[in-house]
């Protein structure tokens, strides 16, 4: 189980915080696929992506129990 | 004693200058971020700030690790505000304090333009007419997606 956490825009589009997903061992870049397949009002594009807290690259693995979240371009200052 | 912050309180500035003083320090710069009416012919009525505040704390932390990279001598408090903020309200406070001058200004740059680039913080403006998460305030064509890179000088 992982938790998917949305935020700024993305969380709007979705109407959604958080997501709790059965699946892991899978790539950032495919658990990105899997919820726009699941969600089509979601855009993913230029977003970056953290998994406990730490920015990862699309290839890295997401393992049971992480949080990962979905950092749309930020806008803080 | 340096602090990294994201709070919905309203800032108190002399606690973040007060935090960076040493003995050390011969300069303390301080950078005040505020509410802006007018972007060219935009009005903005308020705006609203959200973050995923765990991390936003992380990543502002690194970013006084960087600028202790680059300026060893360096002290470094940032807190930046959410929630609903109106026209002049303080948004953002970096206090940074060196032994000389010079260092201070720099490392102050430096430390507004990273919370620009990898702080997870969004500010959604609410104008005359409309409103709009704002991103990429760099602006920058192409925002790619994975991790940040490391700021190179």
């Amino acid at each position: 189980m992982i938790t998917v956490l949305f935020f700024a825009k993305q969380q709007e589009q979705l109407g959604l915080e958080k997501v709790e997903r059965s699946e892991s061992k899978l790539p950032v870049s495919e658990l990105k696929q899997k919820l726009i397949e699941d969600y089509p009002e979601l855009s993913l594009a230029h977003t970056m992506t953290a998994i406990n807290e730490e920015y990862a690259e699309e290839d890295q693995i997401i393992n049971d129990r992480d949080v990962v979240a979905f950092i749309p371009p930020v806008s803080g200052g | 004693m340096e602090y990294y912050k994201i709070t919905s309180e309203e800032i108190d500035i002399n606690q973040v200058i007060t935090s960076v003083i040493r003995p050390e320090a011969g300069a303390i710069n301080t950078f005040i971020g505020t509410v802006r009416e007018f972007t060219g012919e935009k009005q903005t009525v308020s705006l609203q700030y959200e973050a995923y505040p765990s991390m936003a704390e992380k990543q502002l932390k690194r970013i006084g690790i960087e600028i202790r990279e680059q300026w060893p001598n360096v002290q470094t408090s940032i807190v930046h505000r959410i929630g609903k903020l109106a026209i002049s309200d303080i948004a953002v406070v970096i206090a940074v304090a060196s032994p000389h001058r010079a260092e201070s200004y720099e490392a102050s740059r430096y430390a507004i333009e990273r919370i620009k680039e990898i702080v997870p913080i969004w500010k959604k403006e609410y104008w005359t007419d409309g409103q709009e998460w704002i991103g990429d305030q760099l602006e920058n064509t192409a925002y790619k997606n994975g991790a940040p890179k490391e700021e190179k000088e």
